[in-house]
């Protein structure tokens, strides 16, 4: 198997009788955009959760970039340039948009034991994050106090928060969660956008942004992987069918 | 930009001129209980801001605050007691110990979260507690008295009421603007980060713990400053300078004055101290029209005012005397 930017092997992870992870093996090419699907209670948070560094497994080795990170903290995976955005949104909601994103442009800009100096006026913070802001689409609202802005801006600014800590792999846990028609696409707009200069682990449960937006497909169930491919052979392939995507059919309209 | 003209400020400015001004007022009128009062209040103040700074923005509820009152004030008396007076000696000593015991509470107590901190805090204050109940030499529980404020050869002299009242001022000063520097720095913003969302902050990149335990140390070498100049101003030590009713009400003072800004907790400790000499004598004028005589026992329940009037703030003034004023609460 070749060599991806990231790459599992044997993960295992069990809380108590249910395996959460059972085996899973992954590999993300450089430059895809990598999708795991499954239906509820499959394992892809907690999969996430891993390869964030914040769910410790009980078995099996994550390899980012050649460098096995398995015992590597949250914060030092973050440094390496693995980046992700949460399930249910996560920002600081007293600060602004820009503020928030301004904070992970400082997270690798070098020790934050500086205690003089107005860190609201750096530029050096400010227009990477103003950047950032900009390339999901809510530059506008930059100096808005994040508690102060609707759902579909919290999920783009999740987006953003990512990006401004120039990541070389993204990873996204259901970045659609609770997004109107309108805003879901918008974010495969975006998504598309980054797709091309980023490599890209995606967890959705929209089917239609999975199969509009994957290069390849991973289907887990019960913690196990049963399928992976590109989107033609997961759609074709029948165990898959059979666990998940039949209940899916007006959907993908196999 | 904001005009600076508003009520809060205003109200802040008139609170700095009281007490810039106030020895004036004193030795106009020949009052020195309000510069013993007020002496103690711009003492207790330093601690009440250095408590913020970990509380209000760190959001690092310690309940031990006092340790460092006790550490500072008792590396004073222990030395002066020895017949080590020269401030030159005691105050980094005592300012390097409250650095030393932060990192040892902090290493341990940042581990944890919500009650368990509290707890933890309040643990190790109450251990230095019971030590200093046990120094039989230095008084034990009964106390010691200082025979000599510290030296700083013809520098200042602290027994001068004056010169040492504008000293203890300088030193707020100096610790408000100093944390404001703190607060909006980059260091800062990775302490408030921490408080709103810690899970987030690792998950950026930052490694949040070193970040907080340095703060918590800052936050113990401020206040043991504040232990070494109360030790000066009262010319005694004993371990109710750190008994765990006094982290209280460093908490209290940061709470009533205000947690979110820097200076909140040093209009807390104002109005704490300020009420607690003002309260007695209202409830017994109280007395004094409901009976016709003043009656002398009911004077000892002013924390009935007070009380009633800390959960309104907390109910209804989230961010304290302070955001009142201000109308708005920043993050």
């Amino acid at each position: 198997m070749a060599e991806g930017l990231l790459s599992v092997d044997g993960l295992t992870k069990r809380f108590g009788g249910v395996v959460a992870s059972d085996d899973v093996r992954l590999d993300v090419t450089r430059g895809e955009l990598h999708a795991i699907i499954g239906p509820n209670g499959a394992g892809k948070t907690t999969l996430i959760g891993q390869l964030a560094g914040e769910i410790v497994p009980d078995a099996g080795r994550i390899h980012f970039d050649g460098h096995d990170i398995t015992a590597l903290p949250v914060h030092g995976r973050s440094l390496m340039g693995l980046a992700r955005s949460f399930q249910i949104t996560s920002l600081f909601p007293h600060f602004t948009a820009l503020e928030n994103v301004a904070l992970a442009v400082q997270a690798h800009a070098g020790h934050s034991f500086r205690f003089w100096g107005d860190a609201r006026q750096e530029t050096s913070l400010r227009e990477p994050a103003r950047a950032a802001l900009e390339r999901v689409g809510i530059a506008h609202r930059a100096d808005t106090i994040v508690a102060n802005m609707s759902h579909g801006e919290h999920r783009q600014l999740e987006l953003a928060m990512a990006l401004a800590t120039g990541p070389r792999i993204l990873l996204l846990d259901e970045p659609m969660a609770g997004l109107g028609a309108d805003e879901s696409s918008r974010m495969v707009k975006t998504l598309r956008g980054l797709k091309r200069d980023l490599t890209i682990l995606l967890i959705e449960h929209d089917m239609e942004a999975v199969f509009a937006l994957a290069d390849r497909i991973t289907v887990l169930v019960y913690g196990r992987v049963i399928a992976s491919g590109d989107p033609a052979s997961i759609r074709a392939n029948a165990e898959v069918r059979a666990a998940y995507l039949g209940e899916q059919e007006a959907v993908t309209h196999v | 930009m904001k005009s600076w003209i508003t009520p809060r400020n205003a109200f802040v400015a008139a609170l700095l001129a009281i007490l810039v001004l106030l020895p004036v007022y004193a030795a106009l009128t020949g009052n020195t209980f309000m510069m013993t009062l007020f002496t103690r209040i711009v003492i207790l103040a330093i601690a009440a801001v250095s408590l913020n700074l970990i509380m209000g923005f760190g959001g690092m509820v310690s309940f031990g605050h006092a340790a460092y009152l006790g550490i500072g004030g008792y590396v004073v008396g222990i030395l002066a007691k020895e017949g080590i007076n020269a401030g030159l000696v005691q105050w980094p000593l005592a300012l390097l110990l409250s650095g030393l015991f932060a990192l040892a509470v902090g290493a341990l107590s940042l581990r944890t979260r919500g009650v368990y901190f509290i707890m933890i805090t309040l643990a190790f204050a109450q251990v230095v507690y019971y030590i200093a109940n046990g120094l039989d030499r230095y008084g034990g529980d009964d106390g010691l008295t200082i025979q000599r404020r510290s030296e700083f050869g013809g520098l200042v002299n602290l027994s001068n009421r004056t010169a040492f009242y504008y000293l203890c001022l300088a030193f707020l000063l100096a610790t408000v603007y100093l944390v404001w520097r703190i607060v909006n720095s980059r260091f800062g913003l990775v302490i408030q980060g921490a408080r709103s969302n810690e899970r987030r902050m690792r998950a950026i990149g930052f490694p949040t713990f070193r970040y907080k335990l340095v703060c918590f140390v800052i936050a113990g070498v401020l206040c043991g400053l504040s232990g070494v100049l109360l030790a000066n101003h009262t010319n005694f030590i004993s371990p109710a300078l750190m008994h765990w009713t006094r982290s209280g009400d460093l908490i209290v003072m940061a709470v009533l004055g205000g947690m979110g800004t820097v200076f909140g907790p040093v209009i807390g400790a104002v109005a704490l101290l300020v009420l607690e000499e003002t309260l007695p004598h209202v409830i017994g004028l109280a007395s004094y029209l409901v009976t016709g005589k003043e009656v002398a026992a009911a004077k000892e329940y002013w924390q009935l005012i007070l009380g009633p009037m800390l959960l309104l703030i907390v109910l209804y003034a989230r961010g304290g005397i302070d955001g009142l004023m201000a109308g708005t609460r920043r993050g």
